[in-house]
């Protein structure tokens, strides 16, 4: 299996499009705060931003001073950043973004990871990180019905790590999407997986049916119950008609980051200020990977109509579950987590952060990640 | 028979050539989506329909010649409470004609009623009885069509209707009918003010919201409402997005016109992508350059959350007592009779073979149907 050095390099006739396309952005009649959805203030300004004064040319270059590789898997490329540990025996690590993140989710904590001890750490945590971009690049194209993409994911993933770059025994970790698929190594791999490290414990596992939930418990999935109904039309869009979605999120810029937009605000621990914890430009860049890529069509469909992990899924392997206070769901209470993972060898309530933690507060999520792996490796 | 001169104002469409070029620019570098391959409509929206509709649009669809049409027809616009209204009214060519408003709904259009309007105001010319005639008022709901900007719950749209029926137009009782968005308008109409509105004429009645103590209801409304819950668990996300953040959908369909059709033409083409099509591509394209044109997208979209937010009009267990007729439309959702009773006072019940937007896709049955429930109820 040969393994190439991958540079990103967007066409320049792709940037001239998204200006010309910003440039020609048919506004919405402006509405108050943000209780409808994208606020317009921040969307005019965010637009006039990326089309004024955002270089997508220097966050490339940025980009693209990590190692990223692609090579060929069951016939479909894969493209990652394998970035070596600087220490005596770095542990291996794959690290999984998420929906509508991307690997940016992980670029700030990577050199935290590879390199502790430029980061006031020990030499001895580090790792050697591998961070897959997940985003299939579907824009003009067809695309094929994925069942099971987690799972393929997971699968896809164990190869790479194990056939294509010789480790044997690594760790795994995520938040969103990011938890079923380390759930999935765990579970088909449990051999090879030291542990996994998750920020939420996926969203499939609040779908099974138990009849002794404790108080915590009840109170938790009534609230997620209510949020799921004011927040969660998006997952509903993105799982039953992704197709309908997609002609919008491809054909306008401004309706693809007011998508993506809300829902980091949302997600994020900013007291309602987006730019508290991001600045424009890293929003942009993260937009920017579905912008080029185009919107994937497919959703979230198949994972709706039959999920890759089983809601009940009991999980053996050693888990670390790092829990952001103000992500989409409240704290799950331990006994939940516990009714599939049954052996959490790390509980934290983070002190800050939310969805997208590792992007927000990477220094948490590296300190964290290394003292669950320490006793592990 | 007299309406204030001073407040109601002959209105023409004309939209400016720079709208219609710009749709076309748009139109002409569409980005296209990926298609997933083999899924028909399962997905959303199909590709290639998508792909034959935006190439009619761009290339054969003429803006120009159905708004020589539209204009036939009488169009108003009235302040009616700070809100401007537009409205199409036509009168009735026969004696006693009687006055009858019509609301469209949602992603149709006042375009629903250009059928029938012709059919209910000259019936002898449409194989009818003169005495059969109505004077017809078909509005804009405020934020859509030529009306203002103005998301507003189906309550308030109501209390607008009877504004601009008895104090701008000067009928003290009226007739009233409509589908969709409109149906909850008129039951609401014909609730708050059973003193105007003398009969109704609704082509859906509601739906059941799953709150409903299954033990009171018959068979057919147990499978009504389990068909209803399924239909809002694979098709009702775009009712759920409309609802909480219409906003953020509101961005791209503003933007982008082949988004805004396909986002559209999920509900439109409910009957298209099955059966024989019964709305052509011209009419399709018609209702859905309205909305482009006159940038009421967004504003539509959020009269969604408008209504959610607003507390309704009628609650639960609530009934309209004025004499209702319900035409339950074959190629609908399977209407039982006992709802409609459970939630009008029914006085006429019959079947028509239409699609939810059953004035554009069945006109003959529908304005036939209208006059012999009219005819019996107000004899």
């Amino acid at each position: 299996m040969t393994i190439q050095p991958f540079q990103i390099n967007v066409p320049q006739s792709v940037l001239d499009d998204l200006q010309t396309r910003l440039a020609s952005t048919r506004w919405l009649d402006p509405v108050e705060g943000w209780a409808q959805g994208m606020n317009s203030d921040y969307m005019r300004e965010l637009a006039d931003y990326w089309q004024n004064k955002y270089d997508w040319r220097k966050h490339e270059a940025a980009l693209n001073k990590f190692n990223w590789f692609k090579t060929k898997i069951g016939g479909e490329e894969i493209r990652f950043i394998h970035e070596r540990g600087k220490g005596p025996n770095p542990t291996p690590l794959i690290l999984f973004h998420g929906w509508p993140d991307s690997i940016l989710r992980y670029t700030k904590l990577i050199p935290m990871l590879t390199d502790p001890a430029k980061y006031g750490g020990d030499p001895n945590d580090s790792f050697d990180v591998i961070v897959p971009d997940l985003i299939d690049a579907t824009v003009g194209g067809q695309v094929r019905v994925r069942e099971q993409l987690l799972k393929q994911t997971a699968e896809k993933s164990w190869q790479l790590m194990t056939e294509t770059l010789g480790y044997t025994r690594f760790g795994a970790g995520g938040g969103d999407g990011g938890s079923p698929i380390s759930q999935l190594l765990a579970v088909h791999h449990p051999d090879s997986i030291i542990g996994i490290h998750l920020t939420d414990i996926g969203f499939g596992a609040t779908m099974a049916q138990h009849s002794d939930l404790s108080e915590a418990e009840q109170e938790y999935l009534g609230t997620l119950q209510m949020m799921g109904f004011q927040e969660g039309a998006y997952a509903m869009v993105q799982g039953t008609k992704p197709q309908t979605l997609a002609f919008a999120l491809n054909d306008s810029p401004v309706g693809l980051a007011a998508w993506i937009i809300e829902k980091f605000r949302t997600w994020s621990d900013c007291d309602g200020d987006i730019e508290k914890n991001y600045t424009k430009d890293e929003l942009l860049t993260n937009i920017m990977f579905y912008w080029v890529a185009g919107f994937d069509p497919r959703g979230y469909r198949e994972e709706w109509v039959m999920p890759s992990l089983a809601p009940d899924q009991q999980i053996d392997v050693p888990v670390g579950l790092a829990q952001p206070p103000k992500d989409m769901s409240p704290i799950t209470p331990r006994e939940f987590a516990a009714r599939n993972l049954k052996n959490i060898q790390r509980w934290t309530v983070l002190p800050r952060g939310g969805h997208f933690v590792a992007m927000e507060f990477p220094e948490l999520m590296a300190e964290d990640l290394r003292a669950f792996l320490r006793p592990l490796r | 028979m007299t309406t204030k001169p001073d407040t109601v104002q002959p209105f023409k469409i004309n939209i400016p050539q720079a709208t219609l070029d710009d749709l076309q620019d748009r139109l002409a570098r569409t980005r296209w989506p990926a298609e997933v391959k083999g899924v028909g409509w399962d997905y959303g929206t199909n590709v290639g329909y998508m792909k034959e509709l935006a190439d009619y649009w761009q290339h054969k669809y003429d803006w120009r010649k159905h708004e020589t049409e539209l204009n036939k027809f009488a169009h108003f616009k009235a302040d009616v409470d700070g809100v401007n209204i537009h409205f199409i009214h036509e009168r009735g060519k026969g004696p006693n004609a009687k006055p009858l408003i019509l609301t469209h709904g949602w992603p149709d259009s006042f375009y629903r009623f250009h059928k029938v309007i012709p059919m209910l105001t000259e019936p002898v010319k449409y194989g009818g009885k003169p005495e059969d005639s109505f004077d017809v008022i078909v509005p804009s709901i405020p934020g859509f069509g030529f009306s203002d900007r103005v998301p507003m719950s189906e309550g308030e749209v109501a209390d607008l209707w009877v504004k601009l029926m008895r104090d701008v137009l000067g009928y003290k009782q009226f007739t009233a009918g409509g589908g969709d968005v409109g149906s909850n308008v008129t039951k609401s109409l014909a609730f708050k003010y059973p003193e105007a509105v003398m009969a109704i004429h609704l082509t859906d009645v509601g739906y059941p919201t799953g709150q409903e103590d299954f033990s009171t209801m018959s068979q057919a409304e147990q499978e009504f409402a389990r068909f209803i819950q399924g239909w809002w668990f694979k098709e009702g996300g775009y009712a759920m997005i409309q609802m909480t953040k219409p906003q953020t959908l509101a961005y791209g369909l503003n933007d982008s016109p082949v988004a805004w059709a396909a986002w559209a033409m999920t509900l439109l083409g409910e009957v298209e992508k099955n059966e024989k099509p019964l709305k052509s591509q011209d009419e399709l394209l018609t209702n859905l350059t309205i909305y482009w044109v006159t940038q009421t997208i967004g504003s539509s979209i959020r009269s969604y959350n408008k209504s959610a937010q607003t507390e309704s009009a009628m609650k639960p267990g609530d009934r309209v007592q004025v004499p209702t007729a319900v035409a339950r439309c074959a190629l609908d959702a399977p209407l039982p009779r006992e709802w409609a009773e459970r939630n009008v006072n029914l006085q006429h019940y019959s079947e028509i073979p239409a699609g939810h937007f059953a004035a554009w896709e069945a006109p003959e049955a529908f304005v036939q149907d209208l006059r012999e429930a009219f005819r019996q109820i107000l004899k």
